[in-house]
């Protein structure tokens, strides 16, 4: 029993009605209240099944485990670095999460200093918030040079588009190399030309990511780029 | 806001910005004026995503003793806490208190506004022009958005309706506030060895200096050095000549 | 013995309105862009702004509560927005204001999920023609909502009262100093229909009390239409403005 009161890409603010009775499950987004589903953030209804989930327009980055993430060396103690992954929630880095062996009493700021910039993944999500961050594992690193992007979390995923069809593109006809951080954070390097048609191209997709035929629009954008140089 | 600093220094070594501007453009401005109805006088300004509104409230008081036929102005700004995320709660701090002393000081030499048009009755009761200035959104160079500001505001600005020498809150009069022309404040900015004018909030993190300058007509009547880098006497001039050369461009602004 | 019951008469109102007739209201979302959250609402000439942060880290730690997170509401007045300036700054009664618009928000505002942060609002009027406090109550929510903070519900405000013999719904300053005059501001939350915010002061019976929140919850709800209304076409204005590009 139960009656869907919305559909695909509706937007819906908080406390709105999404659907009544028992049949559909609330997912990220939206709560049970009695015996109607409801929105609890502002944005866009996704249904897959019997399950209703709202992808969010605005809003800062929700931690999760197996997240990438690029942030910055914010402070450090005796065996760990603070990082700001734009997050409420303190992120920290232990000496033993890093790909470099340290000895007991070094000094952290050889390895990663103030204000450097790196790649890493969440590894953990304490109950109370905490975001621990390991850096072993393939491409983990420190970034060098370029420039950092902030971009909405929420539209992350289709900023690296299917199976990264997206990036992978923008990445080709820019020639810059790009990663992408699920908190929204974005790193690019290559020439001045390059770095700004990126800069642009990801932009573009960040306030139409809801569009049709996007992909061969940044790429015919891009592609002009290109011949204007 | 500081990962970009590497990113901003290049750029500048190039002569280039991040938004594309040269050295000495500045960002779009707007001005608004009358956004507060109760208000004497009111400015909206805009510089880029800056944006400062300052209202003017007369009101009469008794004279300073040594001054018993002048009226006066007081300068106050708030750095709002709903303008930035580095803003918090509380009385204005230090970077508040400039600010306002800096647009007091430009208004006040420059005497814009004769201090003695404003004794309403001389030894007993004279205008206070109150210019209270309150920052929206800080996307940097809140000092030069703040002098368009209360210039607009001071524009505009009339007296309210007296009554048995006490002011009718509430109700105005056409007595426009008498004024002569205003100044107007250029802040250029020193990073690494190249100045620029009209400084976002990312570049003010890699400025080691600024200076402040407010102009009528070319005639300096108020200047502030800022931040804690030394600057050279030809420096100085080299940014002063600047400032001269932008007070055309930024009056225009004024009606 | 009966008192004698002579009470003055409110024929018509100071700016011609219908005793239930709200004043012309708009609202606009994302006019401060460093905030995370912004909106702006005006309820005829009162205009309140307000501006979200959050969530964010809370100091000093000790203020931080490993169940939920905090709410912070700040509410002032800009020194001209009144006729007769304000001291900058914040007084009694901003204290106070910002205290019960903290209350009427956080009913909705899902704080479990945000452990140990603060979620900032600020408001400020910059007009101010009576009302203000339910003016940012309205604009405070937008604001939240825009920022993406999971919310059970929105609020809305306005203000009630007792002028003279008439129960009448979003009162002016005028009204508010006609003596007699009680005034009410109420906030609901629209969905549930529950109040979050009543205050009063003035003379007035139940019975009549009643009627007035009445009126209040109409009133509300036109409030709400607005404010969904306004979330909607913004997000997806955004949407349509790019396309032309």
């Amino acid at each position: 029993m139960g009656e869907l009161l919305v559909q695909n890409k509706d937007i819906v603010i908080p406390g709105e009605k999404l659907a009544t009775g028992m049949d559909f499950l609330p997912s990220n987004g939206s709560f049970r209240s009695n015996e109607d589903v409801l929105a609890q953030q502002l944005g866009i209804v996704n249904i897959t099944g019997r399950s209703i989930r709202i992808v969010p327009l605005t809003g800062k980055y929700i931690p999760k485990e197996g997240d990438n993430v690029i942030g910055a060396i914010a402070d450090m103690s005796f065996n760990n670095w603070y990082v700001d992954v734009g997050s409420a929630y303190q992120a920290m880095l232990f000496v033993s999460s890093v790909p470099e062996y340290i000895e007991k009493n070094a000094d952290l700021s050889q390895y990663y200093n103030f204000k450097d910039i790196i790649y890493a993944v969440i590894s953990k999500v304490t109950r109370s918030k905490v975001i621990e961050l390991s850096m072993k594992g393939l491409g983990y690193r420190k970034l060098f040079g370029g420039k950092m992007i902030t971009v909405m979390p929420s539209r992350v995923p289709r900023i690296i588009g299917k199976q990264g069809s997206m990036i992978t593109m923008i990445k080709e006809l820019t020639g810059c190399k790009i990663i992408v951080g699920q908190n929204g954070r974005i790193w690019i390097y290559g020439d001045i030309e390059g770095e700004k048609a990126a800069t642009e191209a990801i932009m573009m997709v960040e306030q139409k990511s809801y569009k049709e035929g996007l992909t061969d629009e940044i790429k015919n954008f891009l592609e002009s780029r290109r011949k204007i140089e | 806001m500081t990962f970009n600093e590497k990113y901003i220094l290049n750029l500048i070594e190039k002569e280039q910005r991040t938004d594309g501007r040269t050295l000495m453009d500045y960002r779009k401005i707007k001005i608004e004026t009358g956004i507060s109805k109760n208000a004497e006088g009111s400015a909206k300004v805009t510089i880029g995503d800056t944006e400062v509104i300052v209202g003017v409230k007369l009101d009469l008081g008794e004279p300073f003793p040594d001054t018993p036929d002048e009226g006066t102005i007081i300068v106050n700004a708030e750095l709002l806490p709903l303008s930035s995320q580095e803003f918090e709660a509380g009385p204005p701090g230090t970077e508040a208190t400039e600010l306002a002393r800096i647009i007091d000081r430009g208004i006040r030499e420059s005497k814009a506004i004769d201090f003695k048009k404003l004794a309403l009755i001389p030894g007993e009761k004279i205008w206070m022009v109150f210019i209270d200035i309150y920052t929206i959104n800080h996307a940097g160079n809140l000092i030069d958005a703040s002098a368009l500001a209360a210039a607009a505001a001071l524009q505009v600005a009339r007296f309210p309706k007296v009554e048995n020498n006490k002011v009718v809150y509430g109700e105005f009069t056409n007595k426009l506030l008498p004024s002569t022309k205003l100044p107007v404040t250029c802040t250029v900015s020193k990073i690494r060895n190249k100045f620029i004018v009209d400084q976002t909030l990312e570049e003010e993190g890699s400025a080691s200096a600024r200076l402040s300058v407010a102009l009528i007509d070319g005639k300096i009547h108020a200047m502030q050095k800022g931040l804690l880098g030394p600057l050279t006497p030809e420096e100085v001039e080299q940014m002063i000549d600047i400032a001269i050369e932008k007070e055309r461009e930024l009056r225009k602004h004024l009606k | 013995m009966k008192k004698e019951n002579k009470e003055t008469k409110y024929e018509k109102r100071f700016d011609g309105r219908n005793f239930d007739q709200l004043r012309p209201i708009e609202a606009k979302i994302g006019i401060i862009k460093n905030a995370d959250g912004s909106a702006s609402f005006k309820m005829g000439d009162t205009y309140a702004i307000a501006s979200v942060f959050g969530p964010r880290d809370l100091r000093p730690r000790f203020l931080q509560n490993p169940q939920k997170g905090t709410l912070r509401c700040t509410y002032d007045m800009l020194s001209f927005s009144v006729t007769e300036r304000k001291r900058p700054g914040p007084n009694r009664r901003s204290v106070e204001v910002s205290l019960v618009t903290g209350w009427a928000l956080a009913p909705v505002i899902c704080l479990d999920e945000y452990p140990n942060t603060v979620i900032d609002v600020y408001i400020e009027v910059i007009q101010a023609n009576a009302g203000t406090r339910c003016a940012g109550i309205c604009a405070a929510a937008l604001a939240l909502a825009s920022a993406g903070i999971l919310m059970k519900d929105l609020v809305s405000a306005v203000s009630v009262g007792k002028i003279g013999d008439k129960i009448v719904l979003d009162l002016i300053k005028e009204e508010e100093d006609f003596d007699p005059a009680t005034d009410i501001p109420i906030a609901f939350t629209p969905r549930t229909g529950e109040l979050t915010l009543l205050q009063l002061d003035g003379s007035i019976s139940k019975d009549e009390l009643k009627k007035a929140i009445e009126l209040a919850k109409k009133g509300c709800q036109t409030i709400y239409d607005l404010q969904k209304k306004t979330l909607k076409e913004h997000f997806s204005k955004m949407e349509l403005e790019n396309d032309i590009q």
